[in-house]
């Protein structure tokens, strides 16, 4: 069987620090897997790996059976992986709607096509009633709305989210839950990084422990969450015994 | 109606009334506005890539060059009109852009890198040019005086006026056009974050390459302008770095990025330099309008840093979201007034 997202012996170092060892993993037509590690445990690199911003040392990445290494970020998202940046990197003297309009354009190279796309995204992440404002207005809350709903627009069959839920409260935390599971159910995968482990837990169906740059761990999230490694790389080496 | 509409409709009006000008007006005034509408034109091809996508190029005066030297020698030498001289111009200044535009993108010079890129392959061309003596090296070319149109000479000065007329038109024209597609989309998008843009699916490097050979191949056009209005070339003005300013200055003044910025900016620009270069030159102080320029920079720079066009956008009472952006109603195609969030401008 050949996965969606395929990422094998993944490697990359900076200068002496090995960012990424040998991760492998898998991602399914339809499914979430979160990506968890303490800080540092070189998540993100994985993201940038992956949408081409940086390139593997050593190792293999293939969308849809077809390799993607080498590519740059314009490409990949071409074939259909998106991602949204942990800091939150808008357009900000755009309005809403420009801004996912340069999502939709992807798709939609007639840019009236594009603006009508780019409005139905707005009304499914929420944002529809701050379309013309610029985006430098919006509250943190807005902006990783506004941030998950220009990826989107690109029409995605992978989609990375680099802590989407980051600084957010618990009532628009439970929010972006709901709208990830709304963007899944149509179909679209999901990888994400997370800290919020109550939104981890109720997410995936599959978690990917990285500590170090290498995987510790991986599986459903009641057995992830209860292995003596994970426990471990968050809380430190606990005493013998 | 919006004010950008209105605004619109004043440009217009304005535009209607334009060519009957000349037959008020003196010489003098013929000259000054001549002046202030080629100027709007360098100023409007350079904001394509400097304005919109936000890459300055502060070298801009080496396609004048390169189009002006292609146009006047193939005029003089090869007897081709510089009606064609100036497409051969544009075409070879395209070529110059395209080369700069792939060292600068290909290896993501941003910010000074890419400025002095721009420079320094300006002084490149001046260096060049002022050491071909088949073109009159340092001493410049000089073309002779015929008036015949068929050579783009006029025994009227007012066929200038109209000729810098339809340039402006010409290039405004391009970037009302370029604004409304995809790819002036792209461009004002680049300038405010390209690695967002990538994410997006978004080809950068072609786009801004792109966007240098469209705006370098407009500014070779220019050169045959700049050729046959001069009547001489001098490699240390034609490619100088004080031309390339002069460029450069106009759209930043008037809403670099914006549609009618480097018009209104060379409205305010290209009359007030030649008065203070014809009253600082009789009290000898030559060169004392760029001491003006730079007090009118640093005053923009501190009071209206998006440019004179927004700022009597908003003056009006219109919105203005960031250059090249125009208020709401206009970003969007089906955009409907009034929905909610949205406030729209007076109508």
């Amino acid at each position: 069987m050949s996965a969606l997202l395929e990422v094998r012996s993944l490697s990359k170092s900076f200068g002496g620090l090995q960012a990424v060892k040998d991760l492998s993993f898998d991602v399914s037509e339809g499914e979430i897997v979160a990506l968890i590690g303490p800080n540092g445990a070189g998540k993100t690199t994985v993201f940038a790996l992956l949408s081409g911003f940086l390139e593997p040392d050593a190792g293999e990445i293939a969308l849809r059976g077809r390799s993607i290494v080498g590519l740059k970020p314009h490409a990949i998202c071409a074939l259909g992986l998106a991602r949204t940046f942990q800091i939150v990197r808008p357009f900000p003297h755009l309005s809403v709607l420009r801004n996912v309009m340069v999502g939709a354009l992807a798709r939609h190279p007639e840019p009236r096509e594009a603006a009508a796309r780019a409005e139905a995204v707005l009304v499914e992440v929420g944002l529809e009633a701050r379309r013309a404002q610029a985006a430098s207005g919006l509250t943190l809350a807005e902006r990783k709305r506004l941030e998950l709903a220009r990826a989107l627009a690109t029409e995605p069959a992978v989609l990375l989210l680099d802590e989407v839920m980051a600084g957010l409260n618990a009532a628009e935390t439970e929010r972006i839950v709901e709208l990830v599971l709304g963007i899944n159910r149509r179909g679209v995968a999901i990888v994400l990084i997370e800290h919020v482990m109550r939104a981890v837990m109720s997410l995936s169906r599959r978690i990917v422990v990285i500590n170090y740059g290498e995987r510790i761990a991986e599986g459903v999230p009641d057995a992830v969450a209860n292995d003596p490694r994970v426990i471990e790389a968050y809380l430190g080496d606990t005493a013998e015994g | 109606m919006t004010l950008p509409r209105v605004l619109l409709a004043a440009a217009l009006a304005v535009l209607l009334v334009l060519p009957a000008l000349p037959s008020l007006f003196g010489s003098y005034a013929v000259t000054v506005f001549t002046l202030i509408f080629f100027y709007g034109f360098l100023g409007q091809a350079w904001n394509i890539i400097g304005g919109y996508a936000g890459q300055l190029s502060a070298g801009h005066a080496a396609f004048v060059g390169v189009g002006a030297y292609a146009a006047a020698v193939l005029s003089q030498d090869a007897g081709l009109t510089p009606w064609i001289g100036m497409l051969v111009g544009g075409l070879l200044s395209a070529a110059l852009g395209a080369v700069i535009g792939y060292l600068g993108f290909r290896f993501g010079l941003r910010g000074f890198y890419f400025v002095l890129l721009t420079v320094a392959f300006a002084e490149l061309c001046r260096l060049v040019a002022s050491n071909v003596d088949a073109i009159g090296g340092a001493l410049g070319y000089y073309i002779t005086f015929t008036g015949n149109p068929r050579h783009f000479q006029f025994q009227d000065s007012r066929a200038y006026y109209y000729i810098a007329l339809g340039f402006m038109l010409l290039a405004t024209g391009v970037v009302a056009l370029i604004e409304r597609r995809r790819f002036g989309m792209y461009l004002t998008a680049i300038r405010e974050d390209e690695s967002a843009c990538e994410a997006l699916g978004v080809d950068t490097f072609r786009v801004k390459l792109l966007a240098m050979v469209v705006s370098s191949f407009l500014t070779g056009m220019g050169g045959t302008f700049y050729a046959f209005y001069l009547f001489s070339l001098q490699p240390s003005t034609v490619f100088g770095i004080p031309l390339s300013v002069e460029i450069v200055i106009r759209p930043i003044v008037g809403g670099a990025g914006t549609l009618l910025g480097p018009i209104v900016g060379s409205f305010i620009l290209s009359p007030l330099a030649e008065l203070s270069r014809a009253y600082f030159a009789k009290g000898g102080w030559i060169g004392g309008h760029l001491v003006v320029y730079g007090l009118l920079l640093i005053l923009v720079v501190l009071f209206l840093p998006q440019g004179a066009y927004p700022w009597l956008v908003k003056l009006g009472g219109g919105r203005f979201l960031g250059g090249g952006l125009r208020p709401p109603s206009d970003t969007s195609p089906q955009d409907g007034a009034g929905k909610a969030g949205a406030r729209s401008g007076p109508s």
